[in-house]
């Protein structure tokens, strides 16, 4: 066998084995929380007799490995179960959740990630210079504010001041792509500035590290122009520092959203597993944690095969 | 009326005078502000139906909807559900601004003179949405849904009360255990939506007898609606042709919305930002004496709040005005330590309002015999709003009276079912209902559920029993005004505030009403008001 496609099948296995792990710490954890499914629907008027019959019908009664194990094997056959609060069944309404909160991840990264590479460039290239304090002043200060702030700040001005974007991002499927867009045009400027700096100053930090090299110098003293030595020499060897940070960036875009979802009213995973949560909704609780857990280990598992990919040693091994 | 106060009327609501400054003029000249407000509300109501206008599509920004919401009426608790079934749905009566009954599925209602049978007239020629005639069945089958063990309906403790319920021709017949003077005020639960064949095949299909049908279902995110073309009381109610109601929790999102006109209604302005949004343009913020209050309970059967020393001590240390002031930011009027004020329906003004006098409070502290260990209020945010807060100023000017309290903060996330009703001393709070009888029942009768303070007094209960079969109002009223004297004496009920329901509504809304039964005029302001660019 070839030794990358082992390197890579070894890390597909790892990866599944992490989301079994997670899984399981998913259902202790559910199964741990204060308060009891029964009582939280039921509030708190319930009569005993309405909350044992709610028990029995819920099969909360089962000893907790059987319904791991049943959850789990009918989770991989696609069966979500149906939501315990209103009924629904939970592939269906999780599905169109997670189509928005991809929908706004990719837009952010689309501009987010080339932005921050690009400035990342920039700042190797006028390094300590104004551009580079500039754009190091400006993308620390934006992920030191609260992305709440960010975001109320945007809405004033950019909404209510001079009426650009609306300051309400829900979408649904009526909507044109241009409505759409125009919706999460303020949400997808809040995640780019949250995330710029993190990825922007990592791009800086690699490929300063690399420019330090021997070779860069030769280059140099070739007479190579700056921006082409980076272009050609410094960047294709910073690579995999960089994946790493912007998967975990995405990861974050993905998961970690719900506070910007709360702000602009965006139907996205993040406020559809807090509102389940709160009424103690396990079976959506757990269908969005190991949703959450496969994006997070999938996106550090295309990381980890794109810095392999990158790294000719490790391409060609001896 | 008498002129001046006429002139003063027509000035509000010509925009000449606020709302505010009417009460208090008024106030001046002798009219109680539930008075005052209710006679805005009918001059207000005057000038809105001026000119109503159909058509246009009215979006709502409400905060109090999730993703676990339902369109089953017997499960709504919070107001974006609640707003969805005013959408769609009607019961046998509501109540109006003014405390009357306004007659919806039933045309009428008669008691017999023991007021321990009711007949309800069922109002003919009214389809559901399905098309189907609504009738006399469908309200009894309703009535069952709800009166059921196991139907887990928020009503369930309302119907309590019913030994049988039967069909008489077009009229529905209910016979009471116990003789209730308000009956048809308890019928105008939000949870009694008459629905075809009771809902019991299908209690979340979200058809009724309203002004509207349900189009588009996304719990938590939004929730659209369309006019029926054949609703029954299309003369008064259903003005747009579409109502989009917008789950908005986030405070600021839903100023937003309003101040960027992507919404025209939005419930539960923040009192913090309400004087500054009243400044914005082309919109204003409309705020309405309630029934609804804040609270710190103590259980009076538990040391040492069974020492009722103690008990004085503490309300006569808490600084009303200063709560009014601080947490509402004079959205609210202060309270008297029973959970009636002027906007119920038999209040007795000439309860003594309790005065905050730390001379007292240090007099019944010392007294009491106390032994000074601390005395643990447990809060959290989720309480009320501003809980925190209010219990800070709480705790110093008690500490000025020498009364140790000691705030425990307890978090939001089970503080409903660990804390409130179980721990002895704690924050909370109340919605208020139509009437005294109700409110009474729901919370301070020895046997009731909910009994938060453990109010535990058998002529208390005598008093509200005969009070329910007293059908002479002025009988009903002395004893109803005794029951409050006993509360605000020797209750276990420390109640600094009623708040003020704040809405935020778009210039381009005709017909809004103050309606002091709930936010957003009962949570009727999209079926009641209209757009005037429409």
């Amino acid at each position: 066998m070839h030794p990358i496609l082992k390197l890579i099948t070894q890390r597909l296995a790892l990866g599944i084995l992490l989301l079994f792990a997670a899984s399981i710490l998913i259902f202790a954890g559910t199964s741990i929380l204060p308060g009891d499914v029964a009582q939280s629907i039921l509030g708190q008027s319930a009569t005993p007799e309405a909350l044992a019959n709610m028990r029995r019908e819920l099969g909360l009664n089962e000893p907790a490995l059987t319904r791991y194990f049943s959850w789990l094997g009918n989770f991989l056959q696609g069966d979500l179960g149906t939501a315990l609060t209103n009924g629904r069944d939970i592939a269906e309404s999780l599905g169109g959740r997670l189509k928005n909160t991809l929908f706004l991840a990719f837009w952010a990264a689309v501009i987010s990630v080339p932005l921050a590479i690009f400035l990342g460039l920039l700042a190797v290239r006028y390094k300590d210079r104004w551009p580079d304090k500039l754009i190091s002043a400006v993308t620390l200060t934006t992920i030191s504010i609260p992305e709440f702030m960010i975001g109320y700040v945007l809405i004033y001005w950019v909404s209510i001041k001079w009426g650009m974007f609306s300051s309400v991002a829900i979408i649904n499927d009526g909507m044109s792509l241009a409505e759409k867009l125009n919706a999460i045009a303020i949400p997808v400027m809040v995640l780019t500035l949250v995330v710029l700096a993190h990825m922007m100053r990592m791009t800086r930090a690699a490929i300063l590290n690399v420019m330090q090299s021997a070779y860069i110098e030769t280059a140099e003293l070739k007479g190579m122009g700056m921006l082409r030595i980076i272009r050609k020499h410094a960047f294709p060897n910073a690579i995999a520092p960089i994946v790493n940070v912007v998967m975990l960036n995405l990861a974050y875009l993905v998961v970690g959203v719900v506070v910007v979802e709360v702000v602009f009213a965006y139907p996205g995973m993040g406020q559809y597993l807090v509102d389940h949560v709160s009424k103690r909704d396990v079976p959506v609780v757990q269908a969005c944690g190991l949703i959450f857990a496969a994006v997070y280990i999938g996106l550090n598992l295309v990381a980890d095969i794109v810095s392999i990919l990158a790294n000719p040693r490790l391409r060609h091994p001896k | 009326m008498n002129d001046q106060l006429k002139n003063m009327t027509a000035d509000v609501t010509k925009g000449l005078m606020t709302r505010r400054e009417f009460v208090g003029r008024a106030a001046a000249l002798g009219v109680t502000a539930a008075v005052a407000n209710s006679m805005l509300a009918s001059s207000a109501e005057a000038a809105a139906h001026a000119a109503p206008k159909r058509g246009g599509m009215m979006k709502i920004g409400s905060s109090g909807g999730e993703s676990t919401n339902t369109q089953d009426p017997a499960l709504t608790a919070s107001e974006v559900p609640l707003n969805n079934l005013r959408a769609w749905g009607e019961t046998l009566v509501e109540v109006d601004a003014g405390g009357e009954l306004d007659f919806r599925m039933a045309e009428s209602v008669e008691a017999s003179a023991d007021a321990k049978q009711w007949v309800f007239k069922i109002r003919k020629g009214v389809t559901f949405s399905n098309g189907k005639d609504m009738t006399a069945e469908d309200v009894l089958m309703t009535m069952q849904r709800h009166s059921n063990e196991d139907s887990q309906s928020g009503a369930l403790g309302i119907m309590k009360g019913i030994s049988s319920m039967k069909v008489d021709g077009d009229n529905f017949i209910v016979d009471l255990e116990a003789a209730n003077a308000d009956l048809p005020y308890l019928m105008s639960d939000y949870h009694l939506m008459i629905q075809p064949g009771g809902g019991m095949d299908d209690p979340g299909a979200a058809i009724g007898t309203g002004a509207y049908t349900l189009e588009i279902d996304e719990p938590g995110v939004r929730h659209a609606f369309k006019r029926r073309e054949d609703y029954w009381d299309s003369e008064n109610r259903g003005w747009a042709d579409e109502v989009e109601q917008l789950v908005l929790n986030d405070a600021t999102a839903r100023t937003a919305a309003l101040q960027s006109g992507q919404v025209h209604i939005i419930n539960r302005v923040d009192p913090k930002v309400a004087a500054l949004l009243d400044r914005a343009p082309n919109l204003s913020v409309e705020s309405v004496a309630g029934r609804g209050h804040y609270v710190f309970i103590a259980h009076k059967d538990t040391a040492p709040f069974d020492n009722n020393d103690v008990m004085l001590a503490l309300k006569y240390a808490i600084n009303r005005e200063e709560m009014v002031d601080k947490i509402l930011r004079g959205f609210g009027t202060i309270g008297n330590d029973m959970p009636i004020n002027a906007a119920y329906p038999l209040f007795d003004e000439t309860i003594p309002q309790r005065e905050h006098s730390i001379e007292k409070a240090k007099e019944h502290y010392a007294k009491s015999g106390h032994d000074g260990s601390p005395i643990i209020l447990r809060v959290a945010d989720g309480a009320f709003p501003g809980a925190v807060d209010a219990a800070s100023l709480f705790q110093e000017s008690a500490k000025a009276a020498g009364i140790p309290l000691e705030i425990k903060r307890e978090p939001n996330d089970g503080y409903w079912s660990e804390v409130w009703n179980k721990q002895p001393f704690c924050a909370s709070y109340w919605g208020g209902r139509p009437v005294q009888d109700q409110m009474y029942s729901t919370a301070y009768l020895s046997t009731a559920d909910w009994n938060d303070t453990r109010w535990k007094r058998p002529e208390f209960d005598a008093m509200l029993n005969s009070a329910k079969a007293e059908l002479d109002n002025a009988k009903r009223k002395e004893i109803y005004s005794q029951m409050g004297r006993m509360l605000n004496e020797e209750g276990g009920v420390i109640l600094p505030m009623f708040n003020d329901f704040v809405s935020g509504v778009s210039e381009n809304i005709g017909g809004w009403a103050d309606d002091p039964n709930g936010p957003v005029m009962d949570n009727k302001s999209h079926i009641k008001c209209w757009l005037k660019d429409a």
